[in-house]
Order: C-alpha cells, then sequence, then structure tokens
C-alpha cells in the first residue's frame, strides 16, 4: 500500500465500471445462458376490464418446443398477492394483485398465460396460438368519475377510492390554518395541473433468470432491489431466505421503474420450482411499457394566498393520484414522498395537504424519477409564476421575497420537516449571471415589441427536495413496512487490497468508483486497490438497495462508518505492535505512527498482522473487517436554481430550449464528473415531461403509446447543452457531507421548461398549456382554443400499417 | 419480438424474382431494405408465408442517367442516394429530402423503392416524387410498364403495384439547375412528421419560372400542391408572391392545416433563396 | 438456411432460421452479447452493429441478410487491448451511466466519424438521431464524439480508423481496424 497523494474525495475520477460497458464484456441478465433453461414468455391482456370466462392452451400446448402452458388456474394456490409495502392509511384498500390473473384482468397488459418452451421463438409462436374467451367489463379510466363510483375496477372492495391522506398544519403543529389564511389573504390563485403519465423507459428491458438447481433458488434480475426483492419474494411464496439468492448484475438503468417485485419475478420462480428447470423471461420494448409500472399521473388543484406584497401565507393542495389498477411496491406511497415538498423553498404560514388515491383500469404506476417531489415542485414554481403574474412582479424577485434566508439554517417548514443546510441566495446568483438574466429579458421585450413569429420566454424553478430515503423511524411513522437506513462492509485483504460490500445496488450511477474513492480516502489505500462488490445477496447479504437518492447519502455514510471501524481496531493493534499507548497513535496517509517519533506502520503491515494472529492485544479477535450499518437522522436537501429559456414558434407552436442554465447544490461532490452527468441525465427527463412523453390510451383502455415509436423520448438531437455548476453547503446530516443528486435534475426541470414556454406566450392570452407541450398544444393555446391532446405523434407509425401492401 | 416463421427466397436476377412472387403468391412479401418491414413482422403486424429479398440484385441499385431524366434504381439505399452526384446536380430536392429520412443506420439499409413502394404517407419520399413527377417502373409477370407517381399513390400503404409486381427503377425528370428545400415538423427527431413541405423552384432573372410542391402526411397520400405552383409561376421570387402562394397550400383551420400554409411559407423561401 | 458470416474477424458458417434476426444470431449463437435489444421498432439504436463498414441495426435485419457480408461489434474494436479511440473517448468524458446504449452509441459514432471527420454539436447531434440513451442526456456523449475526432485526426474512417494506445503502457503500432 502506498499513501494516495491528493485526496480521491471531489476527484474526477473516471469510472472502474466504464472498461466492461465500453467493450461489450458486459453482464446483463438477458446474457445467461444456463443448461437446459427454459423460457417463458407471457401473454397479456388485450383488454383492460374482463372476466376471463375460458383459456384453451390446447393448440398452443401441440406447438414445437413448447414444454407447458400455464395460466393462473395453475399457480392460483400459490401465488399468493404482489406485495405492497405502503399501507398510507389504516384503511386504504388494497385489492389482491395475483402476478397471473385468474378469473379477471383489471388493465390492458396484465398478464394470462405463460408458455414454457425451449426457446424464445418458440414461446413466442406459442404465445399466439392460446385461446382467451374476455366478458368484457365497463372500463374506468378518469380519476374523477372513478370517484363517482358508477363502475368499479374492482367489485369486492366496493370502490375506487384507495384511500385518503392528509397533512394538516394546523393539526400537525408546524403552521396555522390554511383556510384562515386563504381568507384573510389579499391574493388567493387557484389553479389545476395535470401531471401526466409517464413511461419510465429506462434502456435495457427487464429481464429474469431462475435457476432451480444445486439446492436453492438462485434470481438474476435486472432490478435496482435485490435486497427487498428477496425479501418480498420469500414472504410471498414461503421459500426461506436462506434458500433464494437474488443477483442484480449489470442492469440497465432503473429510475424507480425497476424499484418493484414484479410479477414476472414471482412467476419465474414458480416456474422454475414447478419445472424443476432454469427459466428465463427477457420482455419485448412492447410488453415494459404495457406491464412494467408507470409513472406520475396526478391531477393536482393548488390554492395559494399571499399578501399584495408578495409574501406567500397560505398553501393548499388537493390531489388525485392514479394508482392504476393494483398496488405494487410504493405505489400509494408515491403522491406521499410529494406532500412535504409542496411548500418548498418557501415560509408559508400554512399548510394543508389532501391525496386522494383512485384506482382505474390502466399498468399500475409506482417510482419514477423523483416520485412525488417532481409533482409537488412542478405545482409550486408554476404557482409561484402565477402569483408573480398575478402582481406584476419578477417572478424570481417574488421568490426571493419568500424563500428561507441562507442565515435561516436550520429551518423547520411548515411540512414539517428540518431542512439542514441551503444557500438559495448563492445558488441564485450564480445561475442568474451564468444565464444572463437581464439580458434575455430584454431580448424577450424585443421580441414582443416586434411582434416576432418567434417568442422568447424564460423559466425559473428555485427548487428543493428530500431524498437520502430515509430515517427509519420517519418511515415507520409514515407506514412504511420498510426502514431506510443502509449497510456496509469492509474486508481488508491479507495483501492489502480492500472488499468493500454494500447494500446499495447501482445500476448506472457509478458506486464501484465513487465508493472506491472514499474508501481510499478514509483508509489511505490507492483508489485501484478498492473492490466494490454489490448486487449479489450472497456476498451482500444484507441492504435497502438504490433508490430516491439515497445511496451516497446513506450507504456513502455506512461505508465511511465501517471503515472508521477498521481504523478503530487498526489503531488499537497499531499500538500493541509498537508499543505505545493507542492515545500516542496518529494515523495519515495509510499510515500509523507514534506522536513525535519516526516510528510507524502502514496499515498493510497492521492488516497483515491481523490476519495472520500471531500477537494480537488480549482479546482481539482475528482479521480486520468492519461491517456498519447507518440509520439517518433526517432526509437530506438538495436545492438549486435553474433557468431555461425556450422559443416558441408561434405559427407552429413548437418549443426550442435555446438556453437552460443548472447550479444545483447537492452538497459536499465526491466525483464532479459523475454529479454533472446525473444532473445532465435527470434534465433530460425533466424535459421530457414538459415536451414530449405522456403515455395514452384509447377510450378502451388500450395503452397506444406502447412503443418507442410512439412514446416520445428525445434523442441527442432534440436536446440542447446544458450548462451546469454548483454551489456547495455540506449537508449537516452526514459525515460526507452529501446530500444526492440522482433526481434533482428532474425535479427541477419540468416546471423550469413549462414557466418558460408560458411566458413567452402569456402576452398573447395564454394562461396554461397541459404538459407535453406538443406543438399542437402550444399553437391550440395561442388561437385560444381549448386542449386538444397532444396530437398524432406519429401518423402512419407502426400501429397503422396495412403491413399487406407494398415492398419494405 | 420474434417475427413468425417465413420461406426466405433470394433471387438473383429481377426475372427470377418477379416469377417467385407468382409461385408465392399473395402472401408473399417482397423484402428490401426491410427498416419498415422487420420491425412490422417482429410485432407480428404481418405474418407473410415467404420474404422475397432483393438484396442480392445489384441491377436495382445505383442512379443511373438516362437522358432527359434519372433512372435511380429500387434498391438504392437512403445513403446512396444521399452521396449521389447525379442526384445532387439533378434532383437536389429527393437529396435534401432523403437527408431527413429516419435516421443513419436506416439509411443505410432503407431503399429508394421500398419507401415509395411502402406508401406509408407520413414517409418523406412521397411527397417529392409526386411534385418531381415521378414514374415508377414496375416489372410484372408480363413484362414491364410505367406509372406516374400521381397514380401509384392509391391510399395508406397502399400502392399501384400488383401483389405480382415489383417496382424496379424510378425515374425523375431532371431538375438540373433548381433549388430545392425540405420542412419538415416533428415532435422528436426520431418521429415522423406531423406535416412536411417539398418545395423546389427554378428561378430566373429574379422571377420563379417554376415550382414544385409536394406535402406530407396531410392525407391517404402525398399531395401535391397544385395551387401554390399555380401562384408562383411566372411572379417575382418575393416575400409576398410566396406568402400569398402558400396559403393556398390548405383551406382548412385545423392545425394541420395551419402547418401546411406556415410550411409551405417557409419551404418556398428557403428554396428560393438557393 | 445455411450462412457464412465474418463477425469480428471470424468467419462463422452456420444454420439459421430465416426469421433469426442478425441480433439474435450474434448473442445467441455467437455470445456475442455485448450487442443488445432495446426495443422492438427499430428506435433505440442498441443493437446497431456495423455491416461492412456502415452502421446497421441488427435488429432490423435477418441474419440471412448477412450472409456473405462482414459484420463488426462493439467487441471487435479493441485490438490487443487497446480501445478504438471512441471507446477510450467515452470513458475519457463519461459519456455512460448504466452502459445499456453504449455499444450502439458508440458503433454509430465511429460511423458517424467515418463520414464527418470533424462535426461540430449540431452534427454529432443528427448523427446520433438513431439511438437513444436514458442515462447521459447525451451531453458528454456530444462530447466524447468530439473529443475522439481531435484524437483521430488527421482523418478518420473505415481505413484508417486507429486504435487508442493511451491506455497502455507501451506505445504500440497504431493498427487498423479489421472486418470493416
Amino acid at each position: 500500500m502506498t499513501a494516495t497523494a491528493e485526496p480521491e474525495i471531489g476527484k474526477a475520477r473516471l469510472r472502474k465500471e466504464d472498461a466492461r460497458l465500453i467493450t461489450g464484456q458486459t453482464r446483463w441478465t438477458d446474457n445467461l445462458q444456463l443448461t437446459g433453461m427454459l423460457h417463458m414468455a407471457v401473454l397479456r391482456s388485450p383488454v383492460a376490464h374482463a372476466r376471463i370466462t375460458n383459456i384453451d392452451v390446447s393448440r398452443a400446448t401441440a406447438m414445437p418446443g413448447v414444454a407447458v402452458v400455464f395460466t393462473g388456474e395453475d399457480f392460483a394456490a400459490e401465488q399468493g398477492s404482489l406485495p405492497c409495502a405502503w399501507p398510507i392509511t389504516e384503511d386504504m384498500k388494497s385489492p389482491a394483485a395475483p402476478a397471473l390473473a385468474v378469473d379477471r384482468v383489471n388493465f390492458a397488459g396484465e398478464a394470462v398465460a405463460l408458455v414454457i418452451a425451449d426457446s424464445a421463438y418458440h414461446a413466442a409462436d406459442a404465445l399466439a396460438e392460446i385461446d382467451v374467451d374476455y366478458d368484457e367489463l365497463p372500463v374506468v379510466l378518469d380519476m374523477e368519475e372513478a370517484l363517482l363510483d358508477n363502475d368499479l375496477v374492482h367489485e369486492d372492495i366496493g370502490t375506487n377510492k384507495c384511500a385518503t391522506w392528509i397533512f394538516d398544519s394546523a393539526e400537525a403543529g408546524s403552521g396555522t390554518d390554511v383556510e384562515d389564511e386563504i381568507s384573510a389573504a389579499e391574493v388567493v390563485v387557484e389553479r389545476t395541473f395535470r401531471q401526466q403519465r409517464l413511461i419510465p423507459a429506462f434502456m435495457e428491458p427487464r429481464s429474469v433468470v431462475v435457476d432451480s438447481t444445486a439446492g436453492m433458488f438462485t434470481v438474476w434480475s435486472a432490478t435496482q432491489i435485490p435486497h427487498i426483492l428477496r425479501w418480498m419474494l420469500s414472504a410471498v411464496t414461503g421459500i426461506s431466505e436462506s434458500k433464494l439468492r437474488v443477483i442484480a448484475p449489470d442492469v440497465g438503468g432503473g429510475f424507480g421503474g425497476k424499484l418493484q417485485v414484479t410479477p414476472e419475478e414471482l412467476l419465474c420462480l414458480l416456474v422454475a420450482r414447478r419445472m424443476n428447470r432454469p427459466v428465463k423471461w427477457t420482455e419485448t420494448r412492447t410488453e415494459s411499457m404495457l406491464s412494467a409500472h408507470h409513472g406520475r399521473d396526478q391531477i393536482q388543484k393548488i390554492t395559494l394566498a399571499a399578501r399584495r406584497d408578495g409574501t406567500v401565507t397560505g398553501l393548499k393542495v388537493e390531489l388525485l393520484a392514479d394508482m392504476g389498477a393494483y398496488l405494487r411496491l410504493v405505489t400509494p406511497g408515491v403522491p406521499i414522498l410529494g406532500a412535504f415538498m409542496f411548500n418548498a423553498i418557501y415560509k408559508f404560514a400554512a399548510y394543508r395537504f389532501v391525496c386522494t388515491n383512485v384506482f382505474t383500469n390502466k399498468v399500475p404506476t409506482d417510482a419514477y424519477r423523483g416520485a412525488g417531489r417532481p409533482e409537488a415542485t412542478f405545482a409550486i414554481e408554476r404557482m409561484m409564476d402565477e402569483l408573480a403574474v398575478e402582481l406584476d412582479m419578477d417572478p424570481m424577485k417574488l421568490r426571493e421575497l419568500n424563500w428561507i434566508k441562507h442565515e435561516e439554517f436550520p429551518f423547520t417548514s411548515v411540512a414539517g420537516l428540518t431542512y439542514d443546510s441551503g444557500n438559495y441566495e448563492a445558488a441564485t446568483a450564480r445561475a442568474m449571471e451564468l444565464f444572463d438574466y437581464e439580458a434575455l429579458r430584454e431580448e424577450q421585450a424585443r421580441r414582443r415589441a416586434d411582434g416576432s413569429a418567434v417568442q422568447l420566454g424564460i423559466g425559473i424553478s428555485t427548487y428543493t427536495e428530500m431524498c437520502g430515503l430515509a430515517p427509519s423511524r420517519v418511515l415507520g411513522a409514515l407506514r412504511y413496512g420498510a426502514g431506510g437506513w443502509e449497510t456496509a462492509s469492509i474486508r481488508m485483504l491479507p495483501t492489502g487490497k480492500v472488499e468493500v460490500i454494500t447494500g446499495t445496488s447501482p445500476h448506472g450511477q457509478g458506486h464501484e468508483t465513487v465508493w472506491s474513492q472514499i474508501v481510499a480516502d478514509k483508509l489511505g489505500v490507492p483508489f485501484e486497490d478498492v473492490e466494490v462488490l454489490h448486487g449479489d445477496t450472497a456476498t451482500s447479504h444484507k441492504g435497502m438497495d438504490s433508490y430516491g437518492s439515497r445511496s451516497l447519502a446513506v450507504g456513502g455514510t455506512a461505508l465511511v462508518q465501517a471503515a472508521d471501524k477498521v481504523l478503530a481496531k487498526a489503531r488499537t493493534l497499531a499500538a500493541h505492535m509498537m508499543e505505545c499507548d493507542e492515545a500516542d497513535v496518529e494515523f495519515a496517509s495509510g499510515s500509523f505512527s507514534v506522536r513525535g517519533t519516526s516510528t510507524a506502520r502502514s496499515l498493510g503491515d497492521v492488516v497483515l498482522a491481523a490476519h495472520v494472529a500471531h500477537d494480537l492485544p488480549e482479546g482481539m479477535e482475528p482479521g480486520m473487517d468492519a461491517d456498519a450499518t447507518y440509520d439517518p437522522d433526517n432526509f437530506s436537501y438538495p436545492h438549486g436554481t435553474h433557468l431555461c429559456a425556450a422559443e416558441v414558434d408561434t405559427e407552429t407552436g413548437m418549443v426550442k430550449i435555446v438556453r437552460y442554465v443548472a447550479v444545483d447544490d447537492v452538497g459536499t461532490v465526491m466525483n464532479p464528473l459523475i454529479v454533472d452527468g446525473q444532473v445532465h441525465g435527470g434534465l433530460a427527463q425533466g424535459i421530457a415531461q414538459a415536451l414530449y412523453e405522456e403515455a395514452t390510451h384509447d377510450e378502451m383502455g388500450t395503452l397506444t403509446s406502447a412503443t418507442f415509436a410512439d412514446y416520445l423520448l428525445p434523442c441527442a438531437a432534440d436536446l440542447p447543452s446544458f450548462i451546469t455548476d454548483r454551489t456547495t453547503t455540506p449537508a449537516t446530516s452526514n459525515p460526507l457531507g452529501a446530500k444526492g443528486v440522482g433526481e434533482a435534475g428532474t425535479i427541477a426541470s419540468t416546471p423550469a421548461v413549462v414557466n418558460s414556454v408560458l411566458d413567452a406566450v402569456r402576452h398573447l392570452g395564454v394562461r396554461d398549456i397541459e404538459m407535453p407541450m406538443s406543438p399542437e398544444r402550444v399553437w391550440t393555446a395561442l388561437q385560444g382554443r381549448g386542449d386538444p391532446g397532444a396530437g398524432d405523434v406519429a401518423a402512419g407509425g407502426l400501429g397503422s400499417i396495412d403491413a399487406q401492401g407494398g415492398q419494405s | 419480438m420474434i417475427p413468425a416463421e417465413f420461406k426466405y427466397l433470394f433471387p438473383s436476377s429481377v426475372d427470377e424474382a418477379v416469377r417467385m412472387l407468382a409461385e408465392e403468391g399473395e402472401d408473399a412479401k417482397v423484402l428490401a431494405g426491410g427498416q419498415s418491414l422487420v420491425p412490422v413482422l417482429r410485432m407480428r403486424l404481418a405474418a407473410p408465408t415467404a420474404l422475397i429479398d432483393l438484396g442480392g440484385l445489384t441491377e436495382l441499385t445505383g442512379v443511373r442517367d438516362d437522358g432527359d431524366s434519372l433512372l435511380i434504381g429500387a434498391m438504392t439505399t437512403h445513403y446512396e442516394v444521399q452521396r449521389d452526384h447525379l442526384v445532387q446536380d439533378h434532383a437536389l430536392l429527393l437529396k435534401l429530402v432523403t437527408d431527413t429520412v429516419a435516421d443513419p443506420q436506416v439509411r443505410h439499409r432503407g431503399t429508394f423503392g421500398g419507401a415509395l413502394a411502402h406508401a406509408d404517407p407520413a414517409g418523406d419520399l412521397l411527397a417529392p416524387a409526386l411534385a418531381l413527377d415521378a414514374v415508377m417502373v414496375i416489372a410484372g409477370p408480363g413484362g414491364r410498364r410505367e406509372v406516374p407517381a400521381a397514380e401509384f399513390f392509391v391510399d395508406y400503404f397502399t400502392t399501384a403495384l400488383a401483389p405480382d409486381e415489383i417496382l424496379v427503377d424510378v425515374r425523375v425528370p431532371k431538375y438540373t439547375g433548381w433549388s430545392a428545400h425540405y420542412e419538415k415538423l416533428n415532435r422528436v427527431a426520431q418521429a415522423w412528421s406531423i406535416v412536411a413541405v417539398a418545395a423546389a423552384v427554378q428561378v430566373r432573372d429574379g422571377s420563379i419560372a417554376a415550382a414544385r410542391v409536394g406535402l406530407t402526411n396531410v392525407g391517404a397520400g402525398p399531395v401535391r400542391a397544385v395551387d401554390v405552383e399555380s401562384a408562383l409561376v411566372g411572379q417575382e421570387a418575393s416575400a409576398d408572391v410566396i406568402s400569398a402562394a402558400a396559403l393556398r397550400a390548405s383551406s382548412g383551420d385545423s392545425y394541420k392545416d395551419n402547418l401546411a400554409r406556415v410550411l409551405t411559407g417557409r419551404a418556398l423561401t428557403a428554396a428560393v433563396a438557393g | 438456411m445455411h450462412i457464412s458470416v465474418n463477425v469480428d474477424g471470424v468467419t462463422y458458417a452456420d444454420e439459421v432460421e430465416p426469421r433469426l434476426l442478425l441480433v439474435h444470431y450474434l448473442r445467441e449463437r455467437l455470445g456475442k452479447t455485448g450487442t443488445v435489444v432495446g426495443c422492438d421498432t427499430g428506435n433505440c439504436g442498441a443493437c446497431t452493429v456495423h455491416l461492412d463498414g456502415h452502421s446497421v441495426k441488427s435488429c432490423s435485419l435477418f441474419a440471412v441478410q448477412a450472409n456473405g457480408h462482414e459484420v463488426t461489434t462493439i467487441e471487435g474494436l479493441a485490438r490487443d487491448g487497446k480501445l478504438h479511440p471512441v471507446q477510450h473517448a467515452f470513458r475519457q468524458n463519461h459519456a455512460l451511466q448504466c452502459g445499456f446504449c453504449t455499444p450502439g452509441m458508440i458503433m454509430q459514432a465511429i460511423d458517424l466519424l467515418a463520414d464527418e471527420p470533424d462535426p461540430d454539436d449540431e452534427t454529432v447531434r443528427k448523427g446520433l438521431e438513431g439511438n437513444l440513451c436514458r442515462c447521459t442526456g447525451y451531453q458528454n456523449i456530444v462530447r466524447a464524439v468530439q473529443d475522439a475526432a481531435q484524437s483521430m485526426k488527421p482523418g478518420a474512417g473505415p481505413e484508417i480508423e486507429r486504435h487508442s494506445d493511451s491506455d497502455v503502457g507501451t506505445a504500440a503500432a497504431k493498427q487498423p481496424v479489421g472486418g470493416e
């Protein structure tokens, strides 16, 4: 071991992960080929709501290569119900969620039958030969109509209302009564916004392989949550956790979309158990769109009370949140994650949040990048712009008037959270400078005066969010079914190399690199000597996995604590080896020394001594390993200021982002390269919600955006170059000072873009435009007409191809 | 997703291909570049019994000079069209439109003839083929026949090709010295056009001697904006003339009607500017 | 049907079903799992390989259509432990996160640089229109491609593609890419 010359933390280290990813030496779940492996294909319901009256599998079973065809009846006795870990209220309605439909289907895309065959090709062929008779039922799609309970998604629970969850600052004692503030207000602004349904659209389709040989079940899955998956699979099937090993190998993105215990994971396990053969399932993109959980989908009614001078006083939030047809792992809790964030960085006296969760005959919703917080940030940042218009104030001045000043931290919000640190003034000042706000305002005024066909708008988003999920006691208070701690182990190997085991489960975030940097710094070992193991419950037996921008703030802290334990033991042993008092031992750059002397032992020497155990202090165990589990006291609160300048072509409705500045304060940065990358990707997804993406259904409940030809992900040519910078106020809630960066870009950017578009056309009489702000929507709004929908995304796309004609 | 089984045939001449098509019957399909067809087969939106792959027919690739016109082989890839000097010199509009077809990978495989025969109303090449008075050279059991673009595009994904016929060449009159522009509006780069306008103009001494304007994705097939053309011919190549002419691209008040007018104006303005 | 295909410099002779997609042939028959499938419609570009030196989407091609042709995949780029300059630039510029789109993105970037040896920002973005990435927002991908262009000067393209020697201690003679 040699000392590291400069601190690893903060260094733009190139990623360890990349070597295999850029050469194709990857281990995606779908790459696995096991001897005797069977392939599973899933027949999915083409209808959104129906009774299954008959399934005829005889022709399919007779197809070449088909081992067996299973229907829901085959697993009805053992499949149980897919878990929902977040019963947000005591009286929440939670319908049974079979992995394989037995006698009813509740959304188009629900699994109805399984073909098990010797190849994926044969399995696909047999799917076409299964005959299912559906007795169709009324389809419930619209949330407001659903609440009338005229037609029910689940007859057995008697209502489409899942639960109502309320926070009230007067009741909580964290503020005054919002109705009092509204009655007393000089200005009241009321708006309704729609958060369209989105699809996470990770690039790697989900895949599961289950091997039942060797006396246990090994489950490989493209999942964000191998540990939770193992627990839940055990809970549902009764297979002991000790007989279940879950491996998340290379996982190609998640964004919350792989934070799930999926029907297919459970079914592969059940099939492998039934068949005693390895089984693989890999979804097609269309299957992914039709059955992997969706995100967002809320109607937000917001009432904001303020004084004429611009001081905000009260905020009332009334939400409807679409659960879809079933409650998946954290479905009902997603809007609750936003409940504490609508008040954002502003000092409201009163706050009330009421969310009603609603069942519809659609794909279940669940976590998608930001999960609840993008919705909250969107609503409040849109409202601040609306208030600014109402008061004829500069929207940034209005925000400044109301935000928490840097000297006021720690600050307890009206929603009851304690923001530990932040400096909104600093981030905003930097963003305004990079953006050249005044010059753009002048350009905007010029174009307005000229009546230019291409108008310019400026959108602001001064956001904060809560991440670093999560203090277990808070999760308990919110009735979440698990804790929010994280764990790490450090194994000092006799050659001096270091093995790190983490309970986090990266799928693109670069934990192998950053965890190595942290350990290298703490232990004074070379970055290259640290190996990070993750995503396999056999090596990492305990963990809460990766989501909610938690991995660094929580898992990184566990790692720091494990390193401290290693050093504490090593210090004791070093003192023993150097025959000195432990209080006289100093540690620096990977070496212990006796204060004031030249006597020293490298950490490697101490580790070897611990390993050979020839001469240890009385009572010391051999070896130099340490485990630590960290449960945070608080969330962390990244914040920042995003500014968007967009051109709106008033003749076509086309929006073009011409400048985008993001200044984020994500606390202390471990690796600026990775932080910038996370921000860029987050921005792309947030911008895409504003302008491009939307899961759409026809009146029968069929998803009409079920391919990438119809669900519009932006490509490189659709996005601008982003200008990013950072300000830093370290988090005080963890020793790394880290706040989290995985979701910030997505949370912040959507309202910045929407505000910019509206700012460009507001003087032409436009008050609001629904997301995604397609050119047709923008143009229609400019004509003073009602919302037309986003319009055809692909007139003449695949869905409408008459495949009989022509050559192609 | 995985296509259903089919019989694969690889003819080595057009005659053999035509014979195979006749033998295999109506459920056979011709495979050109496959950039639309293969996804359709993967989605099982079609399940032809046989695919007749024209990939071996080198006689159908390339652009030839045929006096007053160019002959573009049906199997010429978009990539080849983009880079062909004859196209550049005599049918600039086609080059500019082809530059925008799909993406680079698709342009490497997708073919000029395949795109026309597929007849997707949102496909980029239909409108310029119509506007430029292209003529389809079709081979069938009875020999060859020529069909003007105006008669070739029948309906959504439907052409004048009989089930036993193959598009082999496209004859495009030369528009030497014309300037052109393709104005396309789509929600993201990968999406089909909402509306697009292909315009070619011949400007002599500041006035418009001739004009061709085709509209993409405003109906079941490409639309030739003849009213726009006639409003231009013989007029000064000025902004006012173009604005007035563009208003004749469409008369309705829908979004697409609006786009037809706006994009026609922009396409013509850019074309005139050269 | 019997086919003979040269993949990453090795000639394979195989009996395949006509409907076998090229990407499945590469992944499941030849074990070339570096090339991946991300969608059903040819939109995502994750499956991009080179066919006779030009980028194609291997999910929109049957293996039989590659009969007699040369295919280069992400696994055929690095030679003698030396990364292709574009691979190198992707790493240097943090142009990947989850890495699933990366093989296709790199293969398309190489193709783009063959046609446009010194592309500006817009040219790179348009040249990558057929490839989707959900992690990076494309910013660092664009940077990586431009960076690679600089390191591949003078000129670029199938004939003169050279490998980066910055990842090895000894600067070996630069070699052209084979199999294109």
